[in-house]
């Protein structure tokens, strides 16, 4: 008996389901011609939606959406509207360099922008260089600066940890105290705050009696305390991931009422409400913020604007919720980088992607950015050969349960001789 | 630290870790016990009853004891509810075989996470606690003027961490008089025993194989609701408990309560101590070890019985 070759029913309904699901897929090709004529520049930005970095990766992504339309609002740019394509890279190195991969070859955009977490920024760097993408970070670590990275990686919209601490330490040494315990999480940021910090805290004259290097995913943290020695004058505090609230306020409970002086990086509290129950211990206690999160006295119109822009209120959380409070001493970073991607693209003349290089070249050519709207933080200075920017820093107080600037430094006191000359390298 | 203060110090530590471990680890040890399920997913009950405690809490608002109290009722009620669904839905219908049902585990555990993901958001977000009252304690020294009492610095715990202990000591109390003095209980050391012949005795297994299952998640909710006011709740926050919970449960001999408990306490214990004196990471070190090395010489466990 001869066999059927008709095809049964199921595969003929297997069939037109393949067919049915490849027609769904996004067309690839459109994207191939993307970046030229009035087409948009297409910015990738690669963002900590999920994982240790949500938080930041939140307001990363509002800071950088309010930027993109004031941006385009005033003509875009060379003429040409900002689109940016955001990709959730899950705070996770590995995959931050498959989000690059996607940027370049999928989605087509021009440059890649906008991350945080330095073990992303170490992991994707290297990716950039071989994709020659052009790579905005906006992570605070000393990477770029240190040489370690390449020359299509810059960070020209905030400090790197080395000069901020630099910057910050004659202030503690002086006001606070000399014998430092730090409490910091273990991996490269932490790391770079470690190394920096010991050696200006030894400049002036002080010294790191105890280092507590907790991992950022950790979630219970007094067993990590009674490492601090008695001596300890000031405990020198960073910590980042979502378990910063449990790490104060352990920190807290464990002090009791004879705490140190206590001085720490407002990363241990970004997003975090200073309303919050259990932290009424922090009165008195310094910051250190990259802008200061209240609104103060001597606020400028720079920060009005930019404050009014990004939708934050005087307190630093959002207009609409006030107990959604951002990131506001890293967010900045965002809004500045997109305006120096600007500047540098109109200095270059950026038509497409063929221009990535004259782009890089425009961008080691800046040096001063005076304070603006575009540049509400402060004023910066840019060096090209380290690809690292250099800004005033904020050394706050918690007086009334919110943060009041005591010290502002200067660009100076963050200065530091170069390490790296990525000008010199062939792209 | 002086040694004295510090030891004390890393016990009560330990002892407020070892009370949760030993409620999540009792849910997972009641499961494999009775239904010969390796319930991956448990870990993500953990984080349910911790996110629902949030959510209950701030619902309500107003006094945070209140809404902590009903959310002790609640959350592990829902969750218990959860997994008796999916027991129902998803464990029954691949008949319990245990291949496909770690398979199935696992894929609830990506559901659960990814939808508390898309829903609850990325963020962690504390839960006020009912009461917290810092309690320093005293400690005692010899010297030249005899013996002494003073306070050392940082040797203290909160009003909320003895609670969490008393509370666990409750409902481990409360789990042993069901298993050992009720109904239910005889019900369910039948069908641990042997489910078939229970079966046969008219007792319905399949109904039983749900509750089952419902109570282990309501023991890991209820662990999580209690530690959400020490920690906070975050959707990534089920992998630690998991992976403590299996290596307790491996220690203690699987499907045997009280070597759980056992367990539960010692690498509770010794993970706070060796935390405290050494390295968090040296004590996980050991934990797993510890694992392979009862793997080795003791199969069965600590308390297990030898298989027949």
């Amino acid at each position: 008996m001869a066999k059927k070759t008709f095809p049964t029913r199921r595969k003929i309904l297997t069939g037109m389901a393949a067919v049915g699901a490849a027609s769904a897929l996004p067309d690839i090709t459109r994207f191939a011609h993307a970046g030229t004529g009035g087409a948009p520049i297409k910015i990738g930005f690669q963002v900590h939606r999920t994982g240790i970095g949500a938080a930041y990766g939140r307001w990363y992504e509002r800071t950088t959406m309010a930027a993109t339309k004031v941006i385009n609002d005033a003509g875009g740019i060379n003429g040409r509207p900002v689109e940016i394509v955001a990709e959730d890279d899950g705070t996770d190195p590995k995959r931050g360099a498959e989000v690059l991969e996607k940027f370049a070859n999928q989605h087509g955009c021009d440059i890649a922008y906008g991350t945080l977490f330095s073990h992303v920024v170490i992991g994707s760097a290297p990716r950039a260089a071989e994709l020659k993408m052009p790579y905005f970070v906006v992570s605070e670590g000393h990477h770029v600066a240190s040489g370690m990275l390449n020359r299509y990686t810059l960070q020209p919209g905030i400090t790197d940890v080395k000069s901020q601490v630099q910057a910050m330490a004659p202030f503690v040494a002086s006001n606070l105290g000399k014998k430092v315990t730090m409490i910091f999480p273990d991996f490269a940021f932490g790391h770079n705050h470690r190394d920096f910090f010991s050696a200006a805290i030894e400049a002036q004259g002080g010294e790191v009696v105890a280092k507590l290097a907790i991992p950022p995913t950790e979630t219970s943290f007094t067993k990590y305390f009674p490492q601090i020695p008695r001596e300890t004058e000031v405990i020198y505090h960073v910590m980042v991931g979502p378990s910063v609230l449990t790490f104060v306020k352990e920190m807290g409970e464990f002090f009791g009422p004879s705490a140190p002086q206590i001085f720490g990086f407002i990363d241990s509290l970004e997003a975090v409400d200073f309303a919050t129950p259990g932290l009424e211990f922090l009165e008195g206690t310094h910051f250190w913020e990259g802008m200061p999160r209240y609104a103060q006295a001597d606020q400028t119109e720079y920060d009005k604007f930019y404050r009014a822009q990004v939708g934050v209120d005087k307190n630093g959380a959002a207009v609409e919720d006030p107990t959604n409070v951002s990131t506001y001493a890293h967010m900045f970073g965002c809004w500045e980088t997109l305006y120096v991607i600007k500047q540098g693209m109109e200095a270059a003349g950026y038509a497409g992607p063929k221009d990535r290089t004259k782009l890089i070249e425009a961008v080691e050519a800046i040096t001063d950015m005076p304070e603006s709207n575009e540049h509400p933080q402060g004023a910066k200075l840019f060096n090209g050969k380290t690809h690292q920017v250099f800004g005033p820093q904020y050394i706050s107080k918690v007086v009334g349960g919110k943060l009041v600037v005591q010290h502002t430094t200067s660009l100076e006191d963050g200065f530091y001789p170069d390490e790296v000359d990525y000008t010199t390298q062939s792209f | 630290m002086e040694f004295g203060p510090h030891l004390m110090l890393a016990m009560l530590e330990g002892l407020v870790q070892a009370s949760v471990l030993t409620l999540t680890a009792l849910g997972l040890s009641l499961v494999f016990g009775v239904m010969r399920v390796v319930n991956v997913a448990h870990g993500e009950f953990f984080m349910l009853g911790a996110v629902l405690a949030w959510w209950v809490t701030t619902m309500l608002g107003g006094n945070p004891a209140v809404g902590f109290v009903i959310a002790l009722v609640v959350a592990p009620l829902l969750v218990g509810l959860m997994a008796a669904a999916a027991d129902w839905l998803v464990l029954r219908r691949v008949e319990y075989d245990p291949e496909r049902t770690i398979v199935a585990t696992i894929g609830l555990l990506y559901i659960i996470q990814q939808v508390t993901l898309m829903t609850y958001g990325p963020d962690a977000h504390p839960v006020t606690p009912p009461f917290n009252t810092r309690l320093a304690m005293p400690w005692y020294e010899f010297t030249d003027a005899g013996f002494q009492i003073y306070w050392p610095w940082g040797l203290s715990i909160t009003s909320y961490k003895l609670f969490v202990i008393a509370a666990a000591i409750v409902t481990c109390l409360g789990l042993w008089l069901l298993m050992a003095r009720s109904k239910i209980g005889l019900i369910l050391r039948a069908t641990q025993l042997d489910s078939e012949t229970a079966q046969a005795f008219g007792i319905p297994v399949e109904r039983v194989f749900a509750l089952v299952f419902g109570m282990g998640a309501a023991l890991a909710a209820l662990g999580a609701v209690l530690v959400v006011p020490i920690q906070q709740a975050h959707y990534l926050m089920g992998g630690d408990p998991l992976l403590l919970s299996f290596i307790v449960v491996i220690i203690g001999g699987l499907g045997s309560l009280r070597g759980t408990v056992v367990a539960a306490v010692l690498i509770g214990m010794s993970d706070g101590i060796i935390s405290v004196f050494f390295t968090p990471t040296l004590a996980k070190m050991l934990a797993t070890l510890l694992v392979a090395m009862v793997l080795v010489y003791r199969p069965q466990g600590l308390f297990g019985a030898k298989p027949a």
